[in-house]
C-alpha cells in the first residue's frame, strides 16, 4: 500500500528514518483533499444535469424563477463547518507535532559544517577534513548539519530525505537527518540564488559504518586535529590578540570557560554561548554584544571558510572545559578607552 | 443560444439616454473621461494586455523546459522571464482586473449609483497603473530584474539586475490598488441608493468591499518594504542585507504580510463574480447571503494572520510555524462555507447552462483542489518537502489561475452583453471553456507531482528524471493559451457583429439587469428605489418582469 501510493503520488525513495512517517501523513490528506475535490465537484455536476433548465421548458414560457424559498437547517450548516474545522485543525496539530519532530535535531547528533554559496555547497567534518559538493554520512546515524551561507539565501533539500531548510547568510539554521539506506542522494538548492540556482546541486552518499570508516581512514589525514587546527587559524586571523585563553579579560571576552556557559548581552539578555552564538558572532558581532564590552569586533564573514569556522568552534568548545582562572566579567575599573562597564554603552 | 427567458426579457426601457459608448467619439472623451464605466473599459484593455504579455513569457519558460538543460534560452533570461511572468500577472493583471475593470463598471450601477465616489481620483488611479506599467515594463527592456517577483533579500539587494526601477515602478502600482481600494470603500458607504441596504447588496460588492479593505490596509507595507529594498541596494542602509547588519528574515515576513492578503485581493473578487453567476444562472438566491457576505469579511480579517506560513522552512521559530499553521485553517473554512453556499444554491434551481456558469464548475473543481492544496501546505510538517517545488507553484496557480483567471473569464462572459449590448456566441464559449479548464489542469496537475518528486521552482535545468512530467505541463499549456486566444477572438467578433442583447438576456434578478444594455453615461436618470433586492427570484413574475419595482423618485 504505502509502495503503490508511493509511486503513484511520484514521491522519491524513502530514504531518512522520518521520511515514511510524513509520506503516511501526505497520503492521508491528500486522498482526503481528493475525495473533497471530486465529491464537490459531483454534486455541482449533479444538480447541473438534475435541475439544468431543459430547452423545450425554456420556449415553453414557463416562469423565470427556480422559486426555492429552501432553508439549510442551522445545525446541519454548524454541524459541516465544525466537522470540518475540527478536520481542518486536526491536520494542522499532527503537522506541527511531526514539525517540531523534524526540526529537533537528537542529542548526540553527529556534526556536519555546511557552507552554501553561489553555487556550491561544501562540508566541513569533526575530524577536520572538508569536501565540496559530496556530502559523505554513515547510515544509522543522526547527522545534524549546521549551515550558513556565504552569500545569499539558499535551502538545503534532499528530495529522498524529506528534509529542508533555508540556509541564510548571517544565520546559522540546522537540519537534521538519519539515512536509513545507504545509497547516493540528489540534494538540491530550493531557494532562488541567481544564475546558476538550478545547477546548485549536490548529493549526500550514504556509506554504511565499515564502507564510511574506511572512507574516513581512505583520505589523506588531516595533521592535527579540528580544535588544534581551530587554535592555528585563531592566532593567524588575529582572534587570540582581543580575546585571552586564560580567563583575562582583554579587548574582548575571554575564551576559558566561554563555551556552554551563559553570556550577558549588553541588551540584558542572557544567551547559552553555543555553536549558533559563536558563529554568528564570527559573522555579526554586533548583533549580540556580550555585557560590558564595545562593539569593536569587525565581521569574519568571507575570511574564515567553511572548515576555519569548524575548526574554531571545535577550539572554543574545548576552552570551553578550562576553568577560568579569573571571572569571566571583565573588572569593574576596566582599561580606560578599550571596554567600558555595561551601563555605559548607549 | 440559450433563449431568453420569456418571464425575464421585459420591454425595453425608455431610453432618454445615449448610452456611455456613444457619448463621445474622440479620443480625448476617453482618456479624460470620468465615468467609471469608461475608465473600468481602460482598465479591461490594460489588464487583457498584461494578461497577454505574461501569457507569453509564461509560453516561452514552458518551451524552455521541454528538456533538462538548454532548450533555446539561457538561465539569465529564464531567470528575467520568471520574475516578470509574476510582476506583470500579478501587479498588472490579476490585482486589477476584476476590481478595477469589473468593479469600477458595475459597482456603482448595482448600489444605485451614477459614478463612484471621487470620479477624478478614479481617472487618476488608471493612469498611475499605467505609469506603474510603463515602469515595469521598462525595467525588462533597460537590463531585467531577476529577483523573482519576491525581491528576497540579500539577492534583491546585490543581483546585477534592475531592481531599483522594479520596485519604484511596484510602488506605483499599488499606489493605485490603494486609490481605487479607498474609492470604493467611500462609494459602497455613501453612494447606495434608498433601499439599497447592506444586506441588500449584490454580493459581488460584498467581494469588492472587502478587497478595497485589504487593499487600503496591506499595500502600503508592500510598497515601504519595496522601495526600502530599493534603499538597501541604493543608500546602503543596511536593513535586510547581513553583509551589512540587517535581517533578510525581516523583510520576508513584510513582504508576506502583504503578499498573503494579495492572494485574497486577486481570489475576493473572483467569488463575488461566481456568487453573482451562480444565482443568476440557477434563478435561486443564494442559500445563505450572510454565510457568503460575511465570509468575504473574515477572510478579509484572518488573512492578515497567516503570511508565516510562506516561511516555514525559513529558520523562523518553531512555534511560530505552529501558529500559523493553525490560523491558516480558518481561512479555508471560511473559503470552504462560500463553496458549499454555491453549490448548494444550484439545489433545486432552473438551471441555464451558459459559458459563464461552466466556468462556476470549472471554478468551483479547480478551487477546491486549490485549496485543499493550501490546507496540505499550512500542515507544517508537509510543507517542509513541499516548499518551494513545484508543488507550491501548482497551489497557487490552481489558486489563482482556477480561481481568479477563470472568475474573470466567468464575468467576462456574464457582463458581456451588459457592456457590449450584444451576446456573444455560446457554442464558441462552450469549445474554449473546455480548453481553458482541460488545459489548465494538464498544465499543472503534472506540476503537483513534480513537486512531490521534488522538483524545485524556478529552475531553468533540473535533474533528466522530471522531463516527462515537464512536457506534460507544456503541452497543457499549449491548450490553455489556444483556448485564451479562441476567447479573445469571438469575443472581438461578438463585439462588433453580435446579437442585441437587451437589457436582461439571462432572466438575472440583479440591479445590474435593470438598466438597458449599454447603460446610459449616468446609469439612471432619477436615482432609483428598488423594492426587491438583486436574488428576489422567490417572488416569481410579478409586474412587469425587469426590475418592475424601478420607480422614479
Amino acid at each position: 500500500m504505502n509502495e503503490l501510493l508511493r509511486q503513484l503520488l511520484y514521491l522519491p525513495p524513502q530514504a531518512s528514518t522520518v521520511a515514511r512517517g510524513v509520506d503516511h501523513f501526505h497520503m492521508v490528506v491528500i486522498i482526503t483533499s481528493v475525495l473533497g475535490a471530486v465529491g464537490v465537484a459531483a454534486a455541482v455536476a449533479l444538480f447541473l444535469i438534475r435541475y439544468g433548465r431543459r430547452r423545450e421548458e425554456g420556449r415553453g414560457g414557463m416562469r423565470a424563477a427556480g422559486g426555492r424559498v429552501a432553508h439549510v437547517p442551522f445545525g446541519l450548516e454548524i454541524g459541516v463547518i465544525g466537522g470540518l474545522l475540527a478536520l481542518f485543525v486536526t491536520f494542522g496539530v499532527i503537522g506541527f507535532r511531526q514539525f517540531v519532530h523534524l526540526r529537533t535535531p537528537p542529542p548526540g547528533a553527529m556534526e556536519i559544517y555546511v557552507v552554501g554559496k553561489q553555487w556550491m555547497w561544501s562540508y566541513a567534518y569533526p575530524d577536520g577534513s572538508a569536501t565540496n559538493h559530496d556530502l559523505y554520512v554513515p547510515v544509522g546515524k543522526p547527522i545534524k548539519l549546521l549551515m550558513t551561507s556565504r552569500d545569499v539565501i539558499h535551502s538545503f533539500w534532499v528530495p529522498a530525505f524529506r528534509q529542508k531548510q533555508d540556509v541564510v547568510p548571517g544565520r546559522m539554521t540546522t537540519l537534521w537527518f538519519e539515512v536509513a539506506e545507504p545509497g547516493t542522494y540528489e540534494v538540491l538548492c530550493a531557494e532562488y540564488c541567481g544564475t546558476q540556482h538550478s545547477t546548485m546541486r549536490g548529493r549526500v552518499i550514504a556509506l554504511d559504518a565499515e564502507a564510511y570508516a574506511r572512507w574516513s581512514e581512505g583520505r589523506a589525514a588531516p595533521e592535527q586535529d579540528l580544535a588544534a587546527q581551530g587554535e592555528r587559524r585563531a592566532a593567524e586571523v588575529g582572534c587570540l590578540r582581543c580575546h585571552t585563553v586564560d580567563g583575562a579579560p582583554h579587548i574582548g571576552p575571554t575564551f576559558a570557560g566561554m563555551f556552554g556557559s551563559q553570556v550577558r548581552l549588553a541588551t540584558g539578555q542572557r544567551v547559552v554561548a553555543d555553536a549558533a552564538y559563536v558563529t554568528e558572532s564570527m559573522m555579526d558581532p554586533e548583533v549580540k554584544i556580550h555585557a560590558g564590552f564595545l562593539p569593536v569586533m569587525p565581521s569574519y564573514r568571507g575570511i574564515l571558510q567553511a572548515g576555519d569556522t569548524a575548526a574554531i568552534v571545535a577550539y572554543l568548545r574545548k576552552l570551553g572545559e578550562v576553568t577560568a582562572s579569573q571571572p569571566v566579567s571583565p573588572p569593574a575599573q576596566g582599561l580606560p578607552g578599550v571596554h567600558a562597564p555595561a551601563e555605559e554603552i548607549p | 443560444m440559450i433563449p431568453d427567458h420569456p418571464a425575464a426579457a421585459p420591454a425595453e426601457p425608455v431610453v432618454h439616454e445615449i448610452d456611455f459608448w456613444r457619448d463621445g467619439r474622440t479620443v480625448g472623451s476617453w482618456l479624460l473621461t470620468k465615468d467609471h464605466k469608461r475608465i473600468g473599459i481602460m482598465f479591461l484593455a490594460g489588464v487583457t494586455l498584461a494578461l497577454l504579455v505574461g501569457g507569453v513569457f509564461a509560453l516561452i519558460l514552458r518551451l524552455e523546459l521541454l528538456t533538462p538543460d538548454r532548450t533555446f534560452i539561457g538561465p539569465n533570461a529564464f531567470n528575467q522571464l520568471f520574475t516578470h511572468h509574476g510582476v506583470v500577472m500579478i501587479f498588472l493583471f490579476m490585482i486589477p482586473a476584476i476590481p478595477a475593470g469589473f468593479g469600477n463598471f458595475f459597482v456603482p450601477i448595482m448600489i444605485g449609483a451614477r459614478d463612484v465616489a471621487f470620479p477624478r481620483l478614479n481617472l487618476a488611479s488608471f493612469y498611475v497603473y499605467v505609469a506603474g506599467a510603463i515602469l515595469l515594463l521598462a525595467t525588462l527592456l533597460i537590463g531585467g530584474l531577476d529577483t523573482g517577483w519576491t525581491f528576497y533579500t540579500p539577492y534583491s539587494t546585490t543581483s546585477y539586475s534592475t531592481v531599483a526601477l522594479a520596485v519604484v515602478g511596484v510602488f506605483v502600482v499599488g499606489v493605485s490598488s490603494i486609490l481605487t481600494g479607498l474609492n470604493f470603500i467611500v462609494t459602497i458607504h455613501t453612494l447606495r441608493a434608498e433601499g439599497v441596504t447592506w444586506h441588500r447588496m449584490p454580493l459581488f460588492v460584498w467581494a469588492i468591499y472587502a478587497t478595497s479593505i485589504i487593499q487600503v490596509l496591506a499595500t502600503p507595507v508592500l510598497g515601504m518594504s519595496v522601495l526600502l529594498v530599493g534603499a538597501d541596494r541604493v543608500l546602503h542602509w543596511g536593513l535586510f542585507e547581513p553583509a551589512l547588519g540587517g535581517d533578510p528574515v525581516l523583510f520576508q515576513h513584510l513582504f508576506w504580510f502583504y503578499s498573503h492578503p494579495a492572494v485574497y485581493i486577486m481570489i475576493l473578487p473572483a467569488m463575488g463574480v461566481v456568487s453573482e453567476v451562480v444565482s443568476s444562472f440557477s434563478h435561486n438566491p443564494p442559500i445563505s447571503y450572510r454565510a457568503i457576505a460575511y465570509s468575504s469579511l473574515g477572510i478579509a480579517f484572518i488573512g492578515f494572520l497567516t503570511w508565516g506560513h510562506h516561511m516555514f522552512v525559513s529558520g523562523m521559530s518553531v512555534f511560530d510555524a505552529g501558529a500559523f499553521g493553525i490560523l491558516s485553517m480558518f481561512v479555508a473554512i471560511f473559503s470552504a462555507v462560500k463553496v458549499f453556499t454555491w453549490t448548494a444554491t444550484l439545489y433545486r434551481g432552473r438551471i441555464a447552462v451558459t459559458t459563464p456558469l461552466l466556468y462556476f464548475f470549472g471554478f468551483t473543481f479547480l478551487f477546491v483542489f486549490g485549496g485543499m492544496s493550501g490546507v496540505a501546505l499550512a500542515t507544517a510538517s508537509l510543507d517542509i518537502p513541499w516548499h518551494d517545488t513545484y508543488f507550491v507553484v501548482a497551489h497557487f496557480h490552481f489558486i489563482m489561475v482556477g480561481g481568479t483567471l477563470t472568475g474573470f473569464l466567468a464575468a467576462l462572459h456574464y457582463w458581456f452583453p451588459k457592456v457590449t449590448g450584444r451576446m456573444y456566441s455560446e457554442r464558441w464559449g462552450l469549445v474554449s471553456s473546455m480548453l481553458v479548464t482541460l488545459g489548465f489542469f494538464f498544465t499543472f496537475m503534472p506540476q503537483f507531482l513534480l513537486g512531490n518528486a521534488g522538483m524545485p521552482r524556478r529552475y531553468w535545468s533540473y535533474p533528466a528524471h522530471y522531463q516527462w512530467m515537464n512536457v506534460l505541463s507544456t503541452a497543457g499549456a499549449s491548450v490553455l493559451a489556444l483556448g485564451l486566444l479562441i476567447t479573445f477572438g469571438y469575443l472581438t467578433a461578438a463585439v462588433l457583429r453580435g446579437r442585441r442583447a437587451g437589457p436582461n438576456p439571462w432572466g438575472s434578478r440583479s440591479y445590474e439587469w435593470r438598466v438597458p444594455s449599454p447603460p446610459p453615461t449616468h446609469n439612471f436618470e432619477t436615482l432609483p428605489r428598488w423594492r426587491k433586492g438583486p436574488y428576489d427570484y422567490h417572488y416569481g413574475n410579478g409586474g412587469a418582469g425587469n426590475g418592475d419595482d424601478r420607480q422614479h423618485a
